[in-house]
């Protein structure tokens, strides 16, 4: 059965630059003497560490658990002991610090015991989401939204099909190309362990027309799963951002994701591949996530290719792994060259969102002086959310944040072909970037100075209430001393009375 | 003549019943002036514009009895939110009240506490907790930051320290501002 793809406003033809880190197999990169995990790599709340400094720990043993709904689990990526908990540098784009544990690995690499399910077919869907969760598992795409969440649509949605992400259309970026190309199967088992979770028989696996082997490897696998006769590989046209959920979906079905709505509230459940690599490997063979592919890539590195890297592995190490040209110190860039940021400094780790090191860009746009804007209008042309980048630019720059929500800013997904088409080179997602967060922040604000008004107000009430009680006591006081008052008087009174009548009589 | 009288009295009728019955049904409560410029101070309830609090200060301003720079912890966007409102020109802050200054949030050292409870009643958003002769924290989430607690501490036990900024609070920087910064102009 082939179906007609649908299509999504916008997008760009980009060089791939793709080849220079697909020429070698995945290698793993060797073992280092600290890892540092940090407590928060995904989205949501973040772990509870549950090891201290001195512990021993095994490979694979978990050391922060997690902490409410949207948070999971953290695991040891391999033995040795607990040297730090603690503040750490992260790879974010402020630089800041963040609460991390860091382990001396001890070079064994001794496994905790293993909970494996070779069949599963006997676990329920409940049970697989609670493995999945307890092995730390995030959307290995770029987000990092726990994924046991994704694979628990409720009972007000009903899905109809399960997308596989294997579109990868960012330049540079080829960690799932060669997951797809060399773990197929493992991929397999992972879409498997998604359809019983999701009861959901109908998959796609979507892949862009400049992946011919990734293409040929998947279609090889599938053929050999006599439990995935309804799931497809469907070939994509390369077109950035393709990739990104809800262009993917636009393609796939044709269908729009409502704004500010769910894929769920279409039907669409969507993950990537390598999430569904780890999925298979943390329900086959009982090991959380503890590694990733990364891919180190850029015209300053010798030995580009793909490495399957632990988590907590110092990016230098990678980086000098790599053989770079890059001096300690020196900015690089984590994820891709559109949608990635810069991060400086030499002690940040890799983490679970971490998809491709870039040093060096080929065709770097980005100007020092950007000009003004000359309302060509080719921003709007290609942005693939059909957004008015120019007015949200305006809005953005004289701080206009109401403004900028009524165009919907926060549909925008920061893919950077607005930036990328600008002649004048203004940096149009740095503005819609920092509009989004003084918006969150001017709304955290409100919630905030919201509930100082209640408390205070509740306490003035509180005040008054007791002000009145008091004086009510007061007064209830003072009416019965003046009563007792009174009838003392009165029996003094009668007594005198009494006294003087008998004297009388006497 | 006697035509014009009899439509005109009746058109006369008709829009006085109306506009009685609008004057009733969409009747608004309150004063609709006090509640905006309310939500626009940040309830912070510290007294520094002299007034006991945010709610005072918004009622002397829409009764035009004060300006609208005497609030510091608001400091410059809060007074060109007011001067939005109000239509009015904007000021800079009165040095009467205090400067702008970052967000703080009061921290009890716990190992000088002595229970007094002098700051639970300081404190006018209810964010201390303690009861007398018993160690008193601080709700950080709550805490406002307006130091009405600092004061009345007899063994100087409150410290007013900053708000670290973590990854979840922090906030892209402003490209245009970078561009100032660097010499290039947009």
């Amino acid at each position: 059965m082939t179906q007609a793809l649908g299509s999504f406003p916008g997008g760009l033809k980009l060089a791939g630059q793709k080849k220079r880190s697909t020429q070698t197999p995945i290698r793993k990169m060797p073992l280092s003497k600290t890892l540092v995990l940090p407590l928060q790599q995904h989205i949501g709340e973040s772990a509870v560490a549950i090891v201290k400094v001195g512990d021993k720990v095994l490979k694979g043993q978990k050391i922060a658990t997690a902490n409410g709904h949207v948070s999971v689990c953290l695991h040891a990526p391999s033995s040795g002991i607990i040297s730090a908990v603690g503040d750490h540098p992260i790879p974010h784009p402020s630089g800041l610090s963040a609460p991390c544990i860091s382990i001396d690995t001890d070079g064994e690499d001794h496994w905790v015991e293993r909970n494996m399910a070779e069949d599963f077919s006997d676990l329920t869907a409940h049970e697989l989401r609670q493995r999945i969760r307890e092995a730390g598992i995030v959307g290995l795409g770029g987000a990092g939204f726990p994924s046991f969440i994704k694979l628990n649509p409720g009972v007000h949605h009903h899905v109809e099909t399960l997308i596989l992400n294997g579109v990868e259309c960012e330049p540079y970026i080829t960690c799932d190309d060669m997951l797809m190309r060399e773990r197929a199967q493992g991929i397999m088992d992972g879409i498997e362990v998604m359809q019983q979770a999701l009861h959901v028989n109908n998959c796609v696996i979507a892949i862009e027309d400049n992946k011919p082997e990734a293409i040929s490897s998947m279609e090889l696998a599938l053929a050999s799963r006599e439990k995935l006769k309804d799931t497809k590989v469907v070939v994509i046209p390369t077109r950035y951002p393709a990739g990104s959920e809800k262009q993917l979906i636009q393609t796939i079905t044709g269908k729009q994701v409502p704004t500010r709505g769910l894929t769920l509230d279409i039907g669409i459940v969507l993950h990537n591949v390598g999430t569904a690599y780890a999925v298979g490997r943390a329900i086959k063979h009982g090991e959380p996530l503890i590694s990733r592919i990364v891919t180190v890539t850029g015209k300053d590195v010798k030995h580009a290719g793909n490495f399957e890297t632990l988590f907590g592995t110092p990016i230098h190490e990678l980086l000098s792994f790599c053989d770079t040209k890059r001096k300690a110190g020196e900015p690089f860039i984590q994820g891709g060259p559109m949608m990635g940021y810069n991060l400086a400094g030499d002690k940040l780790p890799v983490t679970k969102t971490a998809n491709c090191i870039l040093v060096g860009v080929d065709d770097a746009t980005q100007a020092a002086k950007p000009l003004p804007c000359i309302r060509c209008g080719d921003c709007a042309t290609v942005c693939p959310v059909s957004l008015l980048p120019q007015q949200l630019y305006w809005h953005s720059r004289s701080k206009d944040l109401e403004k900028t929500s009524e165009y919907n800013l926060f549909d925008c997904i920061e893919c950077g072909c607005c930036s990328y088409v600008c002649p004048s080179q203004i940096p149009l997602v740095q503005y819609f970037r920092f509009a989004k967060t003084e918006t969150m922040n001017q709304e955290q604000e409100r919630q905030k100075s919201d509930l100082a008004r209640i408390r205070h107000d509740n306490r003035q009430e509180r005040q008054e209430r007791e002000r009145i009680e008091k004086e009510e006591k007061q007064r209830q006081r003072k009416a019965a001393l003046a009563a007792s008052k009174a009838a003392k008087e009165k029996k003094e009174a009668e007594a005198a009375e009494s006294q003087s009548e008998s004297q009388e009589k006497q | 003549m006697f035509t014009a009288i009899i439509a005109i009295t009746l058109l006369a009728l008709t829009f006085g019943l109306l506009l009685g019955f609008a004057a009733i049904y969409f009747k608004v409560e309150g004063d609709p002036i006090v509640e905006q410029i309310d939500k626009l101070l940040p309830q912070t309830q510290c007294g520094q514009c002299s007034f006991a609090g945010c709610r005072p200060y918004a009622e002397a301003i829409a009764n035009g009895e004060v300006d609208i720079n005497r609030c510091p912890p608001g400091g410059e966007a809060t007074i060109e939110a007011l001067a939005n409102l109000l239509e009015v020109e904007v000021k800079p802050l009165d040095d009467e009240c205090g400067v702008e200054a970052p967000k703080t949030l009061a921290v009890i050292d716990e190992d000088r506490c002595i229970g007094c409870t002098l700051c639970i009643q300081a404190c006018p958003v209810d964010a201390i907790l303690g009861a007398a002769k018993q160690m008193h924290t601080v709700f950080a989430d709550e805490c406002t930051g307006c130091e009405l607690c600092v004061e009345p501490c007899p063994v100087d036990c409150i410290d007013m320290v900053e708000t670290k900024l973590n990854p979840n609070t922090w906030r892209w920087p402003d490209p245009s501002h970078i561009d100032l910064q660097t010499g290039g102009q947009i």
